[in-house]
């Protein structure tokens, strides 16, 4: 909502300067967006009169014009505008003057003729926003010499205020006068409304279908207006200062007075209605263009107001094209009504739709106020385009207009919630100068909310305006008071910040990707991928939900390629969505991407690429933080992974992530530069940890054997592991493999694996017989399982 | 025994060319070895009268002794030098890098949500989060936002169909929790959530923080002594301005913005404030009767605060961020800022 300083200056003055007002009502929680002055700086231009026109010798678009600028001497100016004319008032640069834009105007020759200063046009001024051919004419009264920037009282302000949707009552100057009235404890004063006296004998009748809907409705004709007159400009300014285009007089009259009073008026040419006007909600699939050419088909859920024939307007919404007023109309049937909230709400963003009415039903309209709108309207449309008022025709329904709202405030409660005990005659005087009736109780009062604040109907409604008016600022301020409980912890768990951490640790940098991801890389990386897709994405980039972290890290890497940063070592926690809408799962998940060179550029860094193996290593220092022994790796097979570098991890035996190297395919479709290695492990998993339990230390000495096997190339060594475990006895401590090797002394096909044990026994030492028998044992099993030889 | 002292010099002399420990241990043998010259001669006493034999012995251990510790004397300095000569030859230069990895780093916004959630939990707050695929009810309905609400209008919401949607705050997390918990209730709920709004100053997706209290007795005073030490402990300025505005949420009443004074100007008046002096850094109130019933949380005893502020506002006037859109670039030149 935009208001000018002055027109609110008219109903409330209080001594503050525009800044000070919008400060003012801003800590009231009206909060001002912007003060901005209502016309650029310009100087040196006054009312003049045109005096004579005279066709230019030497041009036919220009005119030879001699303007009175007062008690000095006519002056003569060439005028290049084509509705120029004898007698009319204009504003009139002077040479000497300055207009916006820092354009200085100086004695000139125009094909010959001198010209001493400008006739100007609105957008000349900064009056308007389109440039117009035309010169600004002034009406017949404005005062020949008078400064011009005075007699237009442009030294105004205009305030912006973003109104929060429970402060409709406030889109009005009308309200805002009455909040600024409060907080400076001043009266407002109103324009006078005196009702315009009955002088036609026109009517038409009303008949409202859907009272809950509409349960007042306010109509009446006025007889014989000319929609010819142009609209006042002290008008077209006050529309403009609010930021509302003129349109032609019976609209901007309209619009006027839903500014000033804050009451939406539709006004419809009578000779377009057919018998009556019926408000109803709108029959399904109905159909109505509206005043904007748009042909809507109507829901039933639709307010409509109708004549005999069809719909007219979207009520509350939008007029319709084919009733509303135009060149040719001559009776204005006029409405003011009051439609519920809950009528209106939603229903023209359903159709796409938001207008100045619309803003306003949503949130409430005063249903007091439309018989004092009709009546302000009808007086400046018999002022302004004539016409003679028909009686008004009203349909009400009692029943269905907002019951009063009576509300208990208690002393106490409301001590408590502000921990301040305010005087109760200040409370009192508060809540009536925000027009509530008050009455004083034993326990507190009881208020009647006023017509127009839809927003006050609990006690916590009231502690919030006593909040609002005292000043939260004027408030105390103390600590919340606890109770001191402890509570267990979970040692075992492992927190997503050490994991975090470990990554960091390990030159991974954290990355945040969007939760939606484009479709088509998504399929890319994951074709039998289902995740749900939003209805309303805000673009085709960004409309499907992510079923992994890999699209996200990989276009993280990409723009990071493309920025000459070719080492990069990206993680990310997030949710990943998997499944249809009604059996969706929302996995939290860590994942990341390693490409480039292993090492950091350096004098003794290798230069070798990052492999498989670098990953592997990160991810097991995280497994590290837990347990180990619950993961495993196992050959897989992924979408978006290499076929021969992908391992499926498992987390006690159930599928837990993957890890990768990018599938050279899926990288050709992405258009990578680099090699990527890609893993990503469900956040669940990782974050059970354990809780240390003490074995004792033995006193007894280790014993090391080596054992290196051939084995077919083919045979992950975790078999080979698993194997050994199996037969090497419960006293195995360690075992490690140390070397894999394939070439040459190896068989074609076969690669042999180097594997170190240690046995250790807690209370004795091994003797070197019983050792002997488990390497036997394992050898014969790694022999009949794997086919694995003892390497010679 | 006339030629010890020929023999101390001549032994003398030749420890001190020696050029080895090797060479000295040569000289050690030729001299005081058990065959050695100068033992010799104490074999030798035995020709001399007895009364003789005392002072001479004396003058030969003398002279043993003299040369044992000019052996040593020489080991230690050969020693010495030789170290000096190993020393010198691994010499290194320590202005070379070091050996290794580069650390990694974490997000602003995750660095930022941290030290949010720590300032909470410290006192006594749980953090609790939850899904970011929410329905209606828990992003609206139980918030005090029917359907057609005016407020719904303030945050455009992303939709998968009629019910379902993204959050567009981390509120459900909130109304989960009430339902599931006895008061008193602190926590706080960081996470993503999800605005159809895309611009230079909005991204479709944010993070939040949101903190609840549900407690007997707390009025509006808790809420803003809550506020007013968060803002001072994050922007770990003791004198910070902070004031609340009057403002409007379906969700809590009373409602307040809260402005600080402007970190970047100090209340002067720059750009980035609008020349105001005051930025608007978060929203809170307490919550609304209707979300305790919804909860089933009785009215009457408990009252309770809620607030919520965006991550990337409060890390961008912390690290002096000028882009929101570079959150979300994900580029190493950014990320590594923040490490």
């Amino acid at each position: 909502m935009k208001f000018s300083e002055q027109w609110l200056r008219e109903w409330v003055s209080p001594a503050l300067d525009a800044q000070g007002i919008a400060d003012q009502i801003t800590m009231a929680g009206l909060e001002v967006d912007a003060v901005e002055p209502v016309a650029q700086a310009f100087s040196g231009v006054v009312v003049a009169e045109v005096l004579s026109k005279e066709r230019h010798p030497d041009a036919d678009k220009l005119n030879v014009c001699t303007v009175s600028v007062g008690a000095d001497a006519p002056v003569q100016v060439v005028c290049g505008a084509p509705n120029v004319d004898v007698g009319q008032k204009v504003p009139f640069a002077q040479v000497g003057g300055v207009l916006p834009g820092d354009f200085k105007i100086k004695k000139a020759k125009l094909r010959g003729v001198e010209s001493f200063g400008m006739i100007c046009s609105a957008s000349e001024l900064g009056l308007a926003e389109e440039v117009s051919p035309g010169i600004l004419v002034l009406p017949a009264s404005a005062p020949v010499g008078d400064d011009f920037r005075a007699y237009m009282q442009l030294d105004d302000s205009t305030i912006e205020v973003d109104l929060t949707p429970n402060r409709g009552d406030c889109l009005s100057v009308r309200g805002l006068a009455r909040e600024v009235g409060v907080l400076n404890r001043l009266a407002v004063t109103s324009p006078t409304i005196t009702p315009t006296p009955v002088t036609s004998e026109m009517t038409f009748p009303v008949r409202v279908e859907a009272s809950a809907q509409c349960p007042r409705y306010l109509g009446r004709v006025i007889e014989g207006v000319d929609v010819s007159v142009e609209t006042p400009l002290w008008m077209v300014e006050r529309l403009r200062r609010s930021g509302v285009r003129s349109i032609d007089a019976v609209v901007d009259i309209t619009n006027y007075v839903m500014l000033e009073q804050g009451q939406p008026l539709h006004a419809f040419d009578l000779a377009n209605l057919s018998d009556e006007v019926v408000v109803r909600m709108a029959k399904q699939d109905e159909s109505l263009v509206l005043l904007d050419g748009q042909e809507v088909t109507l829901r039933d859920d639709t307010l409509v107001i109708a004549d005999a024939k069809r719909p007219l307007a979207m009520a509350g919404i939008m007029g319709g094209e084919h009733s509303g007023v135009g060149a040719s109309t001559q009776n204005v049937f006029l409405e003011s009504a009051f439609f519920d909230t809950l009528a209106i709400a939603g229903r023209a963003r359903a159709y796409g739709l938001h207008t100045d009415a619309s803003h306003r039903y949503e949130r409430g309209v005063d249903p007091e106020l439309a018989p004092l709108a009709i009546e302000r309207a009808t007086q400046l449309l018999c002022d302004i385009c004539g016409g003679k008022a028909g009686a008004i025709v009203s349909a009400e329904s009692a029943e269905h207009l907002p019951a009063a709202r009576s509300i208990a405030l208690r002393e106490a409660r409301l001590e408590a919630a502000l921990s301040k005990r305010l005087e109760a005659d200040d409370v009192s005087d508060m809540l009536a100068r925000l027009g509530l009736e008050v009455e004083r109780t034993s326990a507190g009062w009881q208020a009647q909310a006023p017509s127009w604040r839809f927003d006050i109907a609990i006690e916590e409604d009231l502690i919030e305006e006593v909040a609002r008016i005292h000043g939260y600022n004027n408030l105390p301020v103390r600590r919340p008071a606890a109770r001191l409980a402890l509570r267990s912890g979970d040692e075992a768990g492992i927190d997503l910040g050490r994991l975090r951490r470990q990554m960091v640790a390990r030159g991974y940098q954290e990355a945040v990707t969007y939760s939606f991801v484009a479709p088509e890389l998504q399929a890319v990386m994951l074709p039998e991928a289902v995740s749900p897709v939003l209805a309303n994405p805000i673009s085709a980039d960004l409309s499907v939900m992510r079923a992994s972290l890999f699209p996200g890290l990989v276009r993280a890497l990409e723009h990071n390629l493309n920025r000459q940063q070719s080492r990069v070592r990206l993680f990310e926690t997030g949710l990943i969505f998997n499944g249809e809408l009604d059996a969706l799962s929302q996995v939290p998940m860590l994942g990341g991407l390693a490409s480039g060179k292993r090492d950091l550029e350096g004098w003794a860094a290798s230069s070798d690429a990052v492999d498989f193996f670098d990953v592997k290593g990160d991810i097991e220092s995280l497994l590290a933080l837990g347990e180990s022994d619950d993961w495993r790796f196992e050959p897989g097979t992924h979408p978006a992974l290499h076929p021969g570098q992908c391992a499926r991890i498992l987390h006690r035996g159930e599928e837990a992530g993957w890890l990768g190297t990018l599938h050279p395919e899926v990288r050709a479709k992405l258009g990578l530069k680099q090699d990527a290695v890609l893993f990503e492990v469900r956040l669940d998993a990782l974050s059970q940890g354990r809780i240390p339990a003490f074995t004792p230390l033995s006193r007894y000495p280790e014993v090391r054997r080596d054992l290196a096997f051939i084995i077919g190339a083919e045979t992950p060594v975790q078999a080979l592991f698993d194997s050994v475990r199996a037969q090497a006895g419960e006293y195995l401590k360690d075992l490690k493999l140390f070397d894999v090797y394939s070439g040459k002394g190896v068989a074609e096909g076969h690669k042999s694996i180097a594997l170190g044990l240690t046995w250790q026994h807690p209370s004795r030492t091994l003797n070197d017989e019983e050792i002997n028998q488990l390497i036997d044992s394992i050898v014969t099993q790694v022999r009949v399982e794997l086919k694995a030889e003892l390497r010679g | 025994m006339d030629h010890l002292p020929a023999l101390v010099t001549q032994a003398q002399g030749a420890i001190q060319a020696a050029e080895s420990v090797a060479a000295l241990d040569e000289l050690r043998v030729r001299y005081l070895g058990k065959k050695g010259d100068v033992t010799a001669l104490l074999k030798g006493l035995g020709k001399l009268p007895p009364e003789e034999r005392p002072a001479a012995g004396e003058r030969i251990n003398q002279a043993k002794q003299t040369l044992a510790d000019e052996i040593d004397a020489k080991r230690q300095a050969l020693e010495s030098a030789a170290l000096d000569a190993r020393l010198a030859a691994e010499k290194i230069d320590v202005t070379l890098p070091g050996r290794g990895q580069r650390n990694g780093g974490l997000h602003p916004v995750t660095r930022t949500l941290e030290r949010i959630e720590a300032l909470f939990t410290r006192i006594g707050y749980d953090v609790a989060v939850g899904p970011e695929i929410e329905d209606d009810y828990h992003n609206f309905e139980a918030l005090n936002i029917p359907a057609h609400h005016p407020a719904r209008g303030m945050a455009d919401t992303f939709y998968f169909d009629a019910t379902r949607l993204l959050r567009t705050h981390t509120s459900p997390v909130q109304v989960r929790t009430m339902k599931s918990t006895e008061p008193p209730i602190r926590i706080v709920c960081p996470g993503r959530v999800y605005r159809s709004d895309s611009d230079l100053t909005h991204t479709p997706m944010f993070h939040q923080v949101e903190g609840l209290l549900v407690d007997e007795g707390v009025s509006f005073a808790d809420l803003k002594g809550t506020i007013e030490d968060f803002l001072q402990a994050f922007f770990e300025r003791d004198d910070l301005s902070v004031r609340f505005r009057p403002s409007y949420f379906p969700f809590t009443e009373p409602s307040a913005e809260v402005d600080i004074q402007c970190v970047m100007c100090g209340g002067d008046g720059c750009r980035v404030c609008s020349h105001s002096g005051w930025l608007e850094v978060m929203g809170c109130g307490m919550v609304h009767p209707a979300v305790f019933r919804h909860s089933g949380i009785d009215t009457e005893r408990f009252t309770g605060f809620a607030f919520g502020m965006g991550a990337e506002r409060l890390a961008m006037l912390r690290y002096g961020v000028n882009d929101l859109r570079l959150f979300f670039e994900n580029d190493l030149r950014f990320l590594r800022q923040f490490a």
